[in-house]
């Protein structure tokens, strides 16, 4: 991702200009967006993952997520030996601030990152009685404020445990993958917080995007797969007994 | 994290469905139950229970219409709730209850009640003391027609609109059942026979209420239980009650059985957080001992005071059984995390908005909203005080 | 006809139900938002509600915009691929208004045992020390250049 000094004088008048309307937050003008050309997921390389909580304190300061509610949290796992069915977990405060250090305790121990897996085939939308949550045509599952109505079906309907009411507007809130970020060329908060590159955005729908390559030479998997839930977030190096 | 034993998603400590939503499902049962109960004897020829026949109907009537006073306090934002009506979305069954409530309220229980009634309506328009007398004439729609030829025919309606009525009953509970039997997110709900089981005992709830009110209500007005009807019912619930507990008991039988990833989350919650609302209230004082009560009621020849005993201890011990059950289903769903490795603690509040003290409110609520409707209606005319000619409703 | 009239009742109560009905659709056209339905069964204009939301984080691209100094001494470096914001939290004020708006300095005696304070479940292969024992509670940056924090030596000619 290296950019050369001319190159960046080039790009810089376009992300001037991208950058009021960034800050205007008029999606509208933003420069070429059709959301026909996007099918948006995510990678998540735990290979990678050091448990930081940066993206979870970049959520928070992007999203205004409130405390005590997480639209993506980090889980630590001590797996002992072969005993993939009882791994003991832990997330505290979701993995804010981190975790705090433990010496080796034998078994296995790794870091899982967990957001909405924005699903192909949703049983969250599914259930919505009026509407107020939908995948949109890029393939984000996002949640309209204005229209829910707090009936908490949703929250119950999701097989991840990723969403949440917010306790300010009474409404169903979850991970939007950034939204108002990736519609305009950036990339989601949590990905640009990540120091490892443990998490990237992915463009499905762009031939270009590197998961494609990624997703050629190596074994991921996406969470509960038995749900059916066409889950758009890939899961590199994911555990037997990641719950 | 204060209340949580193991391991949850950060998300899923705090419960998002309260006791509000238990009493939903057994408002709404009680009023499916109640109507069942007086679809014995207008559709399948139960005289019997005739006695009963009215007084279901208003039962039916004041529970449903307390029925989405839970759900509206519940709502995040229940000033947006008429949006159901507006883009009901198709594939989700919590959008079908505007309609199924409008249709069942107002093209069945509210039409069945005006048809049976409407005689007694007409005359009590042209009656009584003068303000109630604008209430009744709004009631007649205009038409003070009370011939026998419009009686026949309010009859021969009145019978159509029960015989609809009964699958609608089931429709409009058993969605609720199809709500929770849906979500596959979560195995101690997701399962086809939910539905079904919601129905029972929704049956059994429904009987044993009417049961108890009529006793109540013949005692306060010191007038004689038809013992016949009250046998009958109460062999109704018996009835019901048996093909109820054997489904419950299918559905815990298959989950030990097939003993899939779930189970041992469950069970041991089962064992722990739910033992007391599960095993000792809704299982063993709900079910076991109603069920084994009247079984003595069918087999012995108990004199009439013993029956009476034990069909008011059956009756409200069902009641409370039943209502255990809804508990089980909604806040025992909520009490495990979906990763099975965890639980946490519901905090019913007392005061607030979706506290123990609302709850308390909207189940007496449509008791009193009986005592109106009784006021209004009166199911047994023929034994008020000679206000009304001898109306005994057209068979 | 007597039939007609004993039935009459009957079709006053059918008119209050398909006046109430009319009522209702008549509601509805008014009520239902403009643009439901343009993509699904959802309010169109809410996929622009959510895009709509300001940002808060920069994003690396605009911070090398103007920071290429510290973008030259980092793309070396072990944290060539750490984005600034990672460190230095959401700036997209600050590059709004780089005069008034400015980052706090960074404590790194906190801010680099985030990720390299040693944690059985973090990867093996990742730089992680045991900070009381390495560094005995002095801050970082007493020996590591936050943006290429190789120790200085002879050859590689970086930090400090």
């Amino acid at each position: 991702m290296s950019i050369s000094r001319r190159h960046m004088l080039l790009l810089l008048p376009a992300a001037a200009l991208a950058w009021k309307h960034v800050l205007a937050g008029t999606p509208e003008s933003s420069p070429n967006y059709t959301m026909s050309q996007h099918w948006w997921g995510m990678l998540i390389d735990l290979t990678k993952c050091i448990g930081c909580g940066n993206c979870v304190r970049g959520c928070q300061a992007e999203n205004e997520v409130p405390d005590g509610y997480f639209r993506t949290w980090v889980e630590r796992y001590h797996v002992l030996d072969y005993d993939i069915e009882n791994p003991h977990v832990d997330s505290p405060d979701g993995g804010k601030k981190g975790f705090p250090p433990t010496k080796e305790e034998g078994g296995k121990n790794f870091f899982v990152p967990k957001l909405c897996n924005h699903c192909a085939d949703s049983p969250c939308t599914q259930v919505c009685p009026v509407g107020a949550t939908f995948i949109s045509p890029d393939g984000v599952v996002l949640i309209d404020k204005k229209y829910c109505l707090g009936c908490r079906y949703c929250v119950q309907a999701c097989p991840y445990g990723c969403r949440f009411i917010n306790p300010g507007s009474n409404t169903a809130e979850k991970c939007t993958l950034c939204y108002h970020r990736i519609t305009k060329g950036l990339t989601t908060a949590c990905c640009e917080s990540c120091p490892t590159g443990a998490r990237q955005l992915a463009d499905l729908k762009n031939p270009n995007d590197p998961i494609h390559e990624f997703l050629k030479t190596h074994s991921v998997q996406v969470l509960k797969p038995y749900m059916a839930t066409h889950s758009k977030v890939f899961y590199n190096g994911l555990d037997g007994s990641v719950r | 994290m204060s209340g949580v034993e193991g391991f949850m998603y950060p998300n899923e400590v705090e419960l998002q469905w309260s006791v509000l939503i238990v009493l939903y499902p057994f408002l709404t049962g009680l009023v499916a139950g109640a109507f069942i109960l007086a679809s014995l004897e207008r559709v399948f020829q139960v005289q019997a229970v005739k006695p009963t026949y009215r007084l279901a109907l208003l039962t039916a009537l004041a529970f449903l219409l307390v029925a989405p006073l839970p759900l509206q306090l519940h709502l995040g934002h229940p000033e947006r709730s008429y949006e159901m009506y507006l883009t009901p979305h198709s594939t989700s069954a919590m959008a079908m209850f505007g309609f199924v409530y409008l249709w069942y309220l107002m093209a069945v229980l509210v039409l069945e009640i005006w048809l049976d009634y409407r005689r007694d309506i007409v005359v009590l328009s042209q009656s009584g003391p003068g303000w109630k007398r604008w209430i009744y004439r709004i009631m007649t729609l205009g038409s003070s027609n009370i011939s026998e030829g419009a009686l026949k025919v309010d009859d021969r309606v009145g019978f159509t609109v029960t015989l609809i009525g009964i699958p609608s009953a089931f429709l409009l509970h058993g969605y609720v059942g199809f709500i929770f039997g849906s979500v596959k997110a979560n195995p101690w709900w997701s399962s086809p026979l939910m539905p079904v089981v919601f129905i029972f005992s929704a049956m059994v709830s429904g009987i044993a209420a009417v049961m108890l009110l009529y006793m109540l209500m013949m005692w306060a007005r010191r007038q004689k239980i038809d013992m016949r009807c009250v046998d009958t019912v109460a062999s109704y619930l018996f009835y019901i009650f048996i093909i109820d507990f054997s489904l419950e008991m299918l559905d815990l039988i298959h989950r030990i059985y097939e003993a899939d990833e779930s189970f041992r989350s469950l069970d041991f919650m089962v064992h722990t957080k739910l033992y007391v609302s599960h095993i000792v209230v809704q299982i063993v004082l709900g079910t076991v001992v109603p069920i084994a009560l009247l079984a003595l009621t069918q087999v012995l020849k108990l004199g009439e005071m013993a029956r009476k005993r034990i069909y008011v201890l059956a009756g409200c011990l069902t009641l409370v059984g039943i209502f255990a059950m809804r508990w089980n289903v909604v806040i025992g769903g909520q009490l495990f995390s979906k990763s099975f490795l965890g639980y946490t603690t519901y905090k019913m509040g007392l005061v607030t908005r979706e506290g123990l003290l609302v709850a308390i409110v909207l189940t007496i609520l449509p008791l009193v909203i009986l005592w109106v409707l009784v006021k209004l209606l009166p199911p047994w005319p023929e034994k008020d005080s000679g206000v009304l000619p001898d109306a005994a409703p057209v068979n | 006809m007597q039939s007609f009239k004993d039935s009459e009742h009957l079709l006053r109560l059918a008119a209050v139900f398909v006046v109430g009905i009319v009522v209702f659709l008549v509601i509805r056209g008014f009520l239902v938002p403009k643009s439901f339905g343009e993509y699904g069964h959802y309010r169109g204009d809410a996929i622009s509600d959510v895009a709509a939301k300001p940002v808060n984080f920069a994003g690396h691209e605009m911070c090398e915009a103007c920071h290429s100094d510290v973008f030259d001494k980092k793309k070396d470096g072990k944290h060539a691929h750490v984005n600034c914001e990672a460190c230095h939290g959401p700036q997209a004020k600050h590059a709004d208004d780089p005069a008034s708006v400015q980052p706090p300095k960074l404590d790194t005696a906190k801010l680099c045992a985030r990720c390299h304070e040693a944690n059985a479940a973090k990867p093996k292969t990742f730089p992680q020390v045991v900070s009381a024992d390495h560094s005995s509670g002095m801050p970082c940056d007493t020996c590591h250049q936050p943006h290429s924090p190789a120790i200085a030596s002879a050859d590689t000619g970086g930090a400090k």
